[in-house]
């Protein structure tokens, strides 16, 4: 049963992927696209890995595809027509990585197999004693929090440095400054194509609202509403 | 967006049940799938849907530029804080073990706070990602 569940989720990655490489519309791609990190997040529940499917669905289904759309939304929705050009050489310099990669799998060991050197290192020790030196029965949590508190830490500080990076290049340094400078005036006629509406109607909506000066947060939702009334 | 009363309705009842689903997949992190990282993540797609919905202006009146920005910094340092904790009360660095007398409701409170500052970064950090995306004018000459 979970041969089958792989073969179809794998044919369905793979047509979804030959469909985002070949579309011009680049809405839907990032569309497609959310819709392949759905599959993957699938395939991974079908592995049993459950916290990394959940990832998986959530940032690669979920916000990137937001983003996406969001840039989408700054630029254009349709890829420019390149100039037609000889695709032999790229074709062959595909097939060989792909050959290289696949002649590298051989050797690994396989799926599951409970003597692979991943398998014989510490991860006898976290599955065995987690319980009584951590004490919580999600052993992926007592992991990635408490054993390899580390590495998570130096993920957290990634997504810290890539928020800085994200600010200094668009925000110029502090976003509260810039996005009131850049805001788009309200001249974004609606019903734009695609994703771009909406972003661009988002930024502008809001205006009538200001003039309530309602400054406080619990407030803010409501004094949207009364205005449009 | 503004006028779309049935939008308008549903996402006013999908918010606050994401952002519940975001809080149960933090704290219940230790027992099922889920943790800080996907937590914030969720939090985050809530915040998102509130300013697709309501609008930019709105979005930057309940959650503050200033606000995020701090969020993000105060996630990370709540991370490293608990490691300097656990070195002051003479473990190792992130040795939870050392924050309460038992050292198993040690790791337990530990881990806690270790999540709950994943949670705080990564949301804040979605967030401004995306208002940046938001706040900003569309190129010229783009197609429509």
């Amino acid at each position: 049963m979970t041969a089958h569940l792989d073969v179809i989720l794998i044919t369905f990655m793979a047509a979804v992927a030959v469909a985002v490489a070949r579309l011009r519309d680049l809405f839907a791609a990032a569309m497609l696209l959310g819709m392949f990190s759905l599959l993957s997040a699938a395939a991974m529940t079908v592995m049993d890995a459950v916290d990394v499917a959940f990832t998986e669905a959530s940032v690669g289904a979920g916000i990137s595809t937001i983003l996406m759309l969001g840039t989408l939304a700054l630029t254009s929705s349709k890829e420019a027509p390149g100039r037609p050009r000889r695709t032999t050489f790229a074709l062959l310099a595909a097939l060989a990585t792909g050959v290289l990669l696949v002649y590298g799998t051989l050797d690994m060991p396989h799926y599951g197999d409970p003597a692979a050197p991943i398998h014989n290192h510490v991860a006898p020790h976290y599955i065995e004693q987690s319980w009584e030196e951590i004490g919580i029965p999600n052993v992926v949590t007592s992991v990635l929090a408490s054993y390899r508190g580390y590495d998570t830490f130096g993920e957290t500080t990634v997504i810290f440095a890539a928020a800085v990076g994200v600010l200094l290049l668009l925000g110029g340094g502090h976003i509260s400054r810039r996005i009131s400078v850049l805001r788009v005036p309200s001249a974004e006629e609606p019903g734009a194509a695609s994703g771009a509406g909406q972003l661009g109607e988002a930024s502008g909506a809001g205006q009538l609202g200001e003039a309530s000066g309602a400054g406080q947060l619990g407030e803010a939702s409501g004094a949207g509403e009364e205005n449009e009334a | 967006m503004t006028r779309h009363i049935i939008l308008r309705v549903m996402a006013k009842l999908l918010i606050p049940v994401i952002m519940v689903f975001a809080l149960y997949v933090q704290f219940h992190g230790d027992y099922g799938p889920g943790g800080g990282f996907q937590a914030g993540v969720i939090f985050g797609a809530a915040i998102v849907l509130y300013t697709l919905m309501f609008g930019l202006d709105e979005a930057l009146r309940a959650f503050p530029p200033r606000v995020l920005e701090a969020v993000i910094a105060i996630g990370v340092l709540l991370y490293g804080a608990v490691g300097v904790a656990t070195m002051l009360l003479g473990g190792n660095f992130l040795d939870y073990g050392h924050l309460l007398h038992d050292p198993v409701q040690g790791q337990h409170r530990g881990i806690f706070l270790v999540e709950l500052g994943v949670g705080l970064t990564v949301a804040a950090v979605m967030v401004t990602l995306f208002l940046l995306f938001a706040g900003r004018p569309r190129a010229r000459g783009s197609d429509e």
